[in-house]
């Protein structure tokens, strides 16, 4: 009996409430250290000066008015993407497709403005590529939610397939519809008639993004928190063994949260070509469907955190244009920069949830008793 | 003309990389990591050979093939295992998210490729306009020396380097580890419950720990090939492409078995080139459909085992869940 037993150096619980002010901490925390080994490994690279690096990601996103719009214009776009998939991850279908769901909507919105130019009204034709960019997101999504219900398939692996699916077909559609022909590329769609290009509200070309944006996270929000939808997909997502036994029809809760993700993909889809690009590219998306995962998932899915796990990510991507042409660094640069502070971020989350007890010593514990 | 006889060994040259990333996804997944870091791997993998070998080209007065090759391979396994303790250490110390870990580390991944490739002349100052590593690609490719004798035989079946032999090799090794051994049996066993692995006194960490750090370091292997193999010691940035996700493709394609995935990679060769073998004419349009053809095949063969859903040919139970022992 009186056998010492051997107690494990360090002991992990999980934590049952953490005050939201440590949680914050926590998080800055990884940041800021994430930023003190960016600045060594930038030293040790590329022997500049960091702080020097980062002042000009800092003008480079907020230098000039117009920095300050496309950094807005491009947090938009990240963050309606990161919306459209908070409720499906709440739900735990791990939708990694929202870049294809996307480039659904760009190709159905292209598909409008070129075939339909000139033949019908302009309010039409705006309203046509609309209605359509929005049901090819949702067909995208809704083929694996589909599948997901009815035979249980895999959603990662599917939605990620589906991407190359929809790349590859807005590829086909490029060549075809090139031009001018033989450039192996769309130009400016209807650069002339201007037909089916969004209006420019307040004579700001971006303003319409943002606003659009603005509305989105906020029906998100309402959505996912005072609605019966938000509230069974929640069950959902916590059990879905508990959501059979109260009455919620899964399968049904599945598929059409997945069509809203798409509805919202493919509107970000027809924002992109109809009111910001006015052109179709196969890296028109710009992997911002798997930015979105990082987003939403850094914010704990909800709408109004994701503003600020976005703003972090669009920040560091504009940074790292600017210093790619400020120091004549390989633009690349500034995705290491990312994934350094996303593996911080990401590894914050553990201190976050989890409680680490180390050993007492024994004379302290004989002391106690 | 379509000829088969050179069509076959492009195709196989082609395959290998994907074949070596798809093995590595494997041994990941069959830990229950669903590791979406793959794409990343390859590129740190290939890039840290690249460097490696990169040095030792430019310093070495006379170039020593068997170590002009051990070089680039070492490298190469050093970077991919640096990448593959970042998962680990994330996802089962730390219990983070498989799939946003992933992805971060793809982010990462292909930014240090495609750094570290445009800019490594700039940084060692040496005076050479590109990253073209004949010397060591000609190593690489020594093939078996009777091959241009056999004929047609000898070009579709002997005519490739000798990693080509070492990557089917690794794939069967894998095989018969998972399939015949019981490290295999207590790792898919880890993949499929890890509680009841744990109760079975099986140590999960440790088993994860090491079937992804070697997966990647296969993975990372097969990023090395492309560039030394392939592409005949040629880096360019964003050269290898999607083929890391045709490799995470390919696991399901294979339905989680490295010795299927030796013909699935060879097919998946064939269609990602196919179109420059059929004769399209002027229409370049119809070859971006060919290349859709490898996902499309994944997609119907996912929803198939989902819709026959027999036992073995599911993907592990618990791939993409952490495992904490106090979780009940």
């Amino acid at each position: 009996m009186d056998k010492q037993k051997k107690e494990p150096l360090i002991h992990i619980t999980k934590r049952k409430m953490i005050s939201k002010k440590s949680e914050w901490a926590i998080r800055l925390g990884s940041i800021v250290i994430a930023l003190i080994v960016c600045a060594i490994i930038t030293t040790i690279t590329t022997h500049l000066n960091p702080f020097a690096v980062y002042a000009s990601m800092w003008e480079g996103s907020f230098g000039t008015e117009r920095k300050i719009w496309s950094l807005l214009k491009e947090l938009s776009i990240l963050l309606m993407i990161s919306v459209a998939l908070a409720p499906a991850f709440k739900m735990k279908f791990w939708n990694l497709g929202g870049g294809g769901q996307t480039m659904a909507g760009v190709l159905a919105t292209a598909a409008c403005m070129i075939t339909m130019a000139g033949k019908i009204p302009n309010g039409l034709l705006i309203f046509i590529s609309f209605v359509s960019a929005l049901c090819a997101g949702a067909l995208w999504a809704f083929i694996p939610a589909f599948c997901k219900a009815k035979w249980n398939t895999n959603e990662t692996l599917f939605t990620l397939m589906m991407n190359y699916v929809a790349t590859q077909l807005v590829a086909y559609y490029i060549i075809i519809w090139e031009s001018p022909k033989g450039s192996g590329k769309i130009g400016i769609i209807n650069s002339i008639s201007e037909a089916g290009w969004l209006p420019v509200i307040g004579g700001k070309q971006y303003l319409l993004v943002v606003i659009s944006a603005v509305i989105v996270t906020v029906f998100m929000y309402i959505y996912l928190r005072y609605t019966k939808h938000g509230y069974e997909l929640s069950v959902v997502g916590e059990s879905q063994n508990t959501a059979k036994y109260v009455g919620i029809n899964v399968g049904k809760v599945i598929v059409r949260t997945l069509i809203l993700t798409g509805l919202i993909c493919g509107f970000v889809g027809w924002l992109l070509v109809a009111g910001t690009d006015h052109t179709m590219t196969t890296t028109i998306e710009g992997g911002r469907g798997f930015l979105g995962v990082m987003v939403a998932w850094l914010a704990h899915f909800n709408p109004i955190g994701m503003v600020l796990s976005g703003l972090l990510l669009v920040f560091m991507s504009r940074g790292a244009g600017e210093i790619s042409t400020a120091f004549g660094l390989n633009k690349s640069f500034g995705d290491i920069l990312t994934g350094i502070i996303l593996f911080f971020v990401i590894g914050s989350e553990f201190f976050i949830n989890y409680q680490i007890h180390f050993r007492k010593s024994h004379r302290k514990e004989a002391a106690d008793v | 003309m379509f000829s088969l006889v050179t069509f076959i060994p492009r195709a196989i040259v082609q395959s290998i990389p994907l074949l070596l990333g798809c093995v590595g996804e494997t041994l990941n997944e069959k830990s229950g990591s669903l590791n979406l870091g793959i794409p990343g791997v390859m590129y740190v993998g290939a890039i840290s050979g690249v460097i490696g070998s990169f040095m030792y080209e430019n310093s070495a007065t006379n170039f020593n093939p068997v170590i002009g090759l051990i070089i680039p391979i070492f490298a190469c396994m050093l970077g991919s295992l640096m990448m593959g303790l970042i998962f680990c250490f994330l996802t089962v110390t730390l219990r983070a998210n498989q799939n946003v870990t992933g992805l971060a580390m793809t982010t990462f991944g292909v930014g240090f490729g495609n750094f570290f490739g445009g800019s490594i002349i700039k940084l060692t100052g040496a005076e050479v306009p590109s990253i073209a590593l004949s010397a060591t690609s000609k190593a690489f490719k020594t093939a078996l020396p009777f091959a241009g004798k056999a004929g047609v035989v000898g070009e579709v079946l002997l005519s490739y380097s000798f990693m080509t032999y070492v990557a089917i090799a690794i794939a069967l090794i894998t095989h018969y580890v998972l399939k015949r051994t019981r490290t295999g049996l207590e790792l898919r066993a880890v993949g499929e419950n890890p509680a009841t692995a744990d109760a079975a006194g099986i140590n999960i960490n440790r088993y994860k720990y090491f079937s992804i750090c070697i997966g990647c370091m296969i993975a990372g292997i097969g990023g090395l090939y492309y560039v030394l193999d392939y592409a005949s010691g040629v880096w360019s940035n964003d050269a290898f492409g999607d083929r890391g996700w045709l490799a995470i493709a390919l696991v399901i394609f294979s339905i989680w078995r490295p010795n299927w995935a030796i013909w699935e990679s060879m097919l998946f060769g064939g269609l990602y080139i196919l179109y420059l073998y059929i004769p399209t004419g002027t229409n370049f349009a119809v070859k971006e459909i060919y290349k859709m053809f490898p996902y499309i095949v994944t997609i119907i063969v996912l929803i198939a085992i989902s819709i026959k859903n027999r036992h073995e040919n599911q993907p592990p139970e618990a791939l993409g869940l952490p495992y904490f022992r106090e979780d009940r």
